[in-house]
């Protein structure tokens, strides 16, 4: 049985929460980082998140691989982020706007398609135990990982390189920052955002996956109470850098889990205020690392919000 | 009272004209019910219990059945109760939310005086109008019940409760539990924690993993749809006793029992007197012994001196005025929150102010 392990319990619990929770902060935020680094920001991935999940479950339940439920996920994501591009490409069409929009309709659209799998259970997608070697119960069980969690950590790793050392990332990031300058150089800016914003479409879509298929692992209407949106605001957080992004998305996980802790070890008063934390550290970093003098630091320059 | 606009001014002239002809729909063989839910009606939890109830009855003679989910409580609830008098002519509505009632359900029966509503949460007092009423359950006594179970089933001494807010009805539920559960062994401890609102799948995910990793190993909940709750607390191997309606699909094995409502008593009590002309009571509630609430089927890992005791405990209550509350008790901060000799039996008005948790219970109410 499991043994007694006091405090320690806290910081377990803490890096268990980062582990489990962080995932789909990570996906998404690593996604809308591509699409703001091509100049355009995409508000809507929190349906995008919520259609993912809805059809991450129904993929694995109808298929009976979880791993098909994922492509599936990510496959409705891309379409949904397709569609955000297309709109926004179109003259005279604001992208913040569109991003509502395609918000409410995709979660309207997971609703209505995900009637029927509340109900019925998916197959889940498998972890991989990295606690094996520990003999404290509680530590295998926080070390219990995700395969998505591991490729989201290399694909944070991946898109740092992809930025600064490749043509790809350098077009990407051109186009983001002066399209006058990629028109003049010659390189296709609408295709290039189309792409940026379909691919973050992808990784929201994987995430909702994620929520679905692993955890908390079941599919209901409340099941994203607005990750999309904490992920879109953590990329402003992390200063457009996927290194920063898997940081924010890590804090975000483990602060997630510290209320729950606090409480089972004892620490029961005021749990509203540690629920609370996560943003109250946001507004803290925000203001520390502000400045009256210069713009956002890394802010692509096309960004509708920065512009 | 409500803006009139041009639906309303087309209904209220066409119900004036035709009223000669037809006299109160309350008289009437043949009954349209309808039914509010605030989430979804399949969300194993507290919309599905009552999406069972009305299912219960959709096959009575002269009855008709409409349902709308995911309505919230704000003006929406409004709209979809008119909508319901209007469209489809409901002669009875039950909005189901606690929050419905003020002003949404109040509002709207002053408007039409020719249908009956009745809310479930108890809320309705004498000075609202006659066409409403309210009703509910006493599930606490059920939650002593699984506590007992629970309090058997229990190895580490250690059981974990996982809560949405501390509302009376809930710290009611909290200390049913923990008192059932102390009533086998007075060693024994719930932990609670608190996720701050009724939905919220990954705080009640992530409560499920701490009182696991604290050694609890029969947990219970209190959130609107335990699904979440019931699939993580069985993958991390513990026990679970259920709420609202039976989860025991999820997960066979380690489905101990649970605390169920039984709408369909009321509801069919309701449709019953609707559709006979009779008048409706304003105010029902009910516990175990009215069948307002039941106790799910035992899983097959509960021993058979946990069955015993929670069957005699049952019959007990079944005889009616069973005290689960009743003094001496202390608090978890040391007070005495009930004195010597008193006792609260479920209908006591008392229980519905508590704010305090028991001794045993770990936890706090702010």
């Amino acid at each position: 049985m499991n043994a007694d392990l006091g405090l320690w319990a806290v910081p377990i619990a803490v890096l268990g929460g980062m582990l489990r929770v962080s995932t789909p902060f990570l996906f998404v935020s690593l996604g809308e980082c591509v699409t703001e680094k091509s100049g355009r920001i995409n508000l809507g991935l929190e349906g995008t998140l919520v259609f993912g999940a809805m059809a991450g479950y129904g993929g694995s339940y109808l298929t009976g691989n979880p791993w098909a439920g994922v492509l599936l996920a990510g496959i409705a994501g891309t379409l949904f982020g397709l569609l955000h591009a297309a709109l926004c490409s179109l003259p005279r069409v604001n992208d913040i706007a569109v991003g509502i929009a395609l918000m409410i309709l995709g979660s309207g659209l997971a609703f209505f398609f995900g009637k029927p799998l509340i109900q019925p259970a998916a197959p889940m997608l498998p972890g991989l135990s990295l606690g094996a070697w520990s003999n404290v119960p509680q530590l295998r069980s926080a070390l219990e990982v995700s395969p998505l969690f591991l490729i989201g950590v290399a694909v944070a790793v991946i898109l740092l390189f992809v930025f600064k050392r490749t043509r790809i990332g350098l077009i990407l990031r051109m186009v983001g920052d002066s399209a006058d300058a990629a028109r003049a150089m010659g390189y296709p800016i609408v295709p290039v955002r189309i792409a940026a914003t379909a691919f973050g479409g992808f990784m929201a879509g994987v995430a909702g996956a994620y929520l679905s298929l692993y955890y908390p692992g079941s599919w209901n209407e409340h099941i994203s109470s607005g990750q999309g949106l904490i992920a879109v605001a953590l990329v402003i957080f992390a200063r457009w850098n996927p290194l920063a992004c898997l940081g924010a998305a890590l804090i975000f996980g483990g602060a997630g889990a510290l209320g729950p802790a606090l409480q089972s070890v004892g620490v029961t008063s005021g749990y509203y205020l540690f629920y609370a934390a996560p943003y109250v550290l946001t507004l803290l970093i925000l203001f520390l690392t502000s400045s009256p003098r210069r713009a956002l630091e890394g802010a692509p320059r096309e960004l509708s919000i920065t512009k | 009272m409500l803006p009139m606009n041009r639906r309303r001014f087309l209904a209220t002239t066409a119900a004036l004209s035709a009223a000669p002809l037809f006299g109160r729909p309350a008289f009437a063989a043949s009954l349209t019910a309808g039914f509010v839910y605030v989430g979804p009606r399949d969300d194993y939890g507290y919309n599905q219990s009552h999406a069972e109830g009305a299912a219960a009855i959709k096959d009575m003679e002269g009855l008709t059945i409409v349902e709308e989910e995911n309505v919230a409580e704000s003006d929406a609830a409004v709209k979809t109760m008119e909508s319901m008098i209007q469209l489809d002519g409901a002669g009875l509505i039950f909005p189901t939310s606690f929050g419905y009632y003020n002003p949404f359900v109040v509002d709207t029966a002053k408007s039409y005086e020719d249908v009956q509503f009745r809310h479930c949460g108890g809320l309705w007092t004498d000075e609202d109008p006659k066409n409403a009423g309210s009703y509910f359950g006493y599930i606490g006594t059920a939650q002593y019940i699984c506590g007992i179970i629970a309090g058997h089933m229990t190895k580490t001494k250690r059981l974990g409760f996982v809560a949405a807010k501390p509302i009376p009805q809930v710290l009611l539920n909290i200390n049913a539990y923990t008192l059932g559960a102390k009533s086998v062994d007075p060693e024994i401890t719930t932990q609670v924690i608190f996720t701050g609102d009724w939905a919220m799948p990954v705080k009640e995910a992530e409560a499920v993993n701490a009182l696991v990793d604290q050694g609890a190993d029969v947990l219970t909940c209190h959130v609107d749809s335990p699904k979440v709750f019931v699939q993580t607390a069985a993958g991390r191997g513990a026990y679970v006793t259920g709420y609202h309606t039976s989860q025991a699909k999820l997960s066979p094995e380690k489905y101990l029992t649970g605390a169920e409502w039984h709408w369909a008593t009321v509801y069919k009590m309701f449709a019953e007197k609707a559709l006979a002309g009779e008048e409706l009571p304003n105010f029902v509630r009910g516990g175990l012994a009215e069948d307002f609430v039941k106790i799910s089927d035992y899983g097959p890992a509960v021993t058979e001196e946990a069955k015993k005791q929670a069957d005699a405990v049952k019959a007990e209550v079944m005889k009616g005025g069973f005290a689960v509350i009743k003094g001496p008790l202390k608090d978890n901060k040391g007070n005495e929150v009930v004195a010597a000799g008193t006792k609260y039996p479920e209908t006591a008005i008392e229980l519905e102010s508590m704010d305090y948790l028991v001794e045993g219970v770990i936890g706090s109410t702010s």
